[in-house]
């Protein structure tokens, strides 16, 4: 149907002023402010000593964290797809749903509550191996936060393309690794590339959960999410704050620019 | 088909190593942090709960975060939908970049969505808008994190939409208002509820967005996952779980509730 010409330049016009408000121009500002001092200032802002402690940490969060998810939330997408019944299974899915719906905040109370002082696992920080204020602490908030991406690529794609293949394989004398690396892995590349990739851009930016469970010290336990806050919050540089921000904003739109060019699979054909 | 022709060519070994492995996974990383939640939210008794949940910093956050959650889903219902509208049945120079805009608020870490609400809506503010500190703050950043979900939901809907029964209306002698009430809203009317249903739920939970606009003052700003973080800080554990475990509850109702309304929904159309 085709609106009067009024009609479709207003609802243009409110729809296109809407987003520069909300989007556009705040993000535009923020790379602006970032910039405009000279990209010498910006490089010296980003590699202060703290700066890049934060970045380290954020990347060894990463190193454990997303090889972890994506190996156990391909095996999980394997047990749920072909592995039949079992009992359990309806709880499985829905504690596999739970991290896209809870709160990061309820996330790290969960994580104090198992294993801080005085939790259900508190004896392991007791015999000197502190988990919460501590490495474990934030890994583990990381991983409940990005534990389903992985599993939730890869389960339709093993659902859509069936396991006629690996039947044969299997009829032919493959054993389950030969089937698992010549038939299945190949099968879901790309979902696996895709979920990889939304698992590391959500565990860049995941703030909530790791605040509540880091000691916070610059330069020894603050991710890039906590160094921007501390920046505009704790210290006032608000400079420092856009310049963080602006490394995390790209960080973030390369990985799922990647994501994108890589062609999201498909889930229905 | 029984669940031992699915796996023929994987030894029943394997498959319970399997099983055993992903149970371990998520049991340990979200079954039972989630248990030990729940046990500490009622650690001091179901009247410690409701004293925890009804204490005044409690409710003051629970009605600042119900009501600015139902005013931003609001908003992004009316905005959402016209956006996705403009953006599947307009035509104009820059449509692809305006539909990138729309991924922005998904893809940036929620500290750094604050960062760039504060750049316009700041201290700083270029157009001289301080919104820092008060609701307003809150509700932009709210806003802003919750703008792809309607409008990515209703998107597909109105591009798969034909427009033959649209034609018709008009050929028939219906206006503009009168084919967009009775044609299109209701084609639309589902993917419009389950998206404000799901911008409702992110907007309860959120915390990173509002962290630096919302200034987290008590009874005015300060939402009920600050309310929480702040009981984790002075000490109070079962009190901070307590109102974790409300909150998770009500996210769980409006998530249940939408689902509910989808079955419904496909059960008649079907």
């Amino acid at each position: 149907m085709r609106l009067p010409l009024a009609t479709r330049l207003g609802a243009r016009l409110v729809a296109l002023s809407y987003l520069a408000a909300l989007v556009a121009v705040p993000v535009g500002l923020v790379l602006y402010r970032a910039l405009a001092p000279g990209l010498a200032a910006f490089w010296a802002s980003v590699t202060t000593p703290a700066a890049i402690a934060a970045f380290n940490l954020t990347v060894t969060l990463l190193a454990i964290v997303v090889p972890l998810n994506v190996v156990l939330g391909t095996v999980t997408a394997l047990v749920l797809v072909r592995g039949g019944d079992f009992r359990g299974k309806t709880l499985l899915q829905a504690l596999l749903d739970l991290p896209f719906a809870v709160s990061p905040v309820v996330i790290g109370v969960a994580l104090i509550a198992l294993w801080g002082r005085g939790g259900w696992f508190g004896g392991i920080a007791d015999a000197g191996f502190p988990v919460i204020f501590a490495l474990p602490g934030m890994a583990l908030a990381t991983a409940f936060v990005t534990l389903p991406f992985t599993v939730r690529e890869v389960e339709p794609v093993l659902r859509e393309v069936g396991d006629e293949q690996e039947q044969a394989a299997g009829t032919l004398g493959a054993t389950g690794w030969q089937t698992f690396w010549r038939i299945t892995l190949p099968s879901i590349k790309g979902a696996l590339t895709y979920g990889t990739l939304l698992t590391v851009a959500r565990a860049l930016g995941e703030y909530g959960a790791v605040l509540l469970v880091s000691s916070n010290l610059p330069g020894v336990s603050q991710t890039l999410t906590l160094l921007v806050h501390a920046r505009y919050h704790d210290v006032a540089n608000t400079y420092g704050a856009y310049t963080a921000a602006t490394v995390l904003m790209g960080l973030s739109l390369a990985t799922l620019v990647a994501g994108a060019l890589l062609n999201r699979p498909r889930r229905t054909r | 088909m029984t669940a031992a022709t699915a796996t023929p060519v994987r030894p029943v070994r394997t498959r319970t190593l399997a099983l055993g492995v992903g149970l371990l996974w998520v049991g340990v990383l979200i079954a039972l942090p989630l248990a030990a939640l729940l046990a500490l939210s009622v650690a001091d008794g179901p009247l410690g709960f409701a004293r925890a949940v009804t204490a005044p910093g409690a409710l003051a956050s629970l009605t600042t975060t119900l009501t600015l959650a139902a005013a931003v889903a609001l908003c992004s219902a009316v905005f959402g939908t016209l956006i996705a509208w403009v953006l599947v049945r307009d035509d104009f120079a820059g449509k692809r970049f305006a539909d990138a805009l729309i991924d922005i608020p998904f893809a940036l870490p929620t500290i750094v969505a604050s960062i760039v609400m504060l750049a316009l809506y700041g201290p700083e503010s270029p157009v001289g808008l301080h919104l820092s500190s008060t609701r307003a703050g809150v509700f932009v950043a709210l806003a802003f994190v919750t703008l792809p979900f309607v409008v990515r939901s209703v998107q597909p809907v109105l591009a798969e939409l034909e427009t033959d029964a649209e034609e018709a209306a008009e050929l028939l002698g219906a206006g503009t208002w009168t084919t967009l009430r009775h044609v299109v809203w209701p084609a639309i009317r589902p993917a419009v509820i389950s998206g404000t249903g799901l911008a409702f739920a992110r907007a309860i939970g959120e915390f990173g967005s509002v962290a630096l606009i919302g200034g987290n003052l008590p009874g005015v700003t300060q939402v009920t996952s600050q309310y929480i973080a702040q009981r984790i800080e002075v000490g109070d554990p079962t009190g901070g779980a307590a109102v974790s475990v409300t909150l998770l509850a009500i996210a769980f109702g409006v998530l249940a509730s939408l689902r509910v309304l989808a079955r419904g929904r496909s059960g008649r159309w079907a």
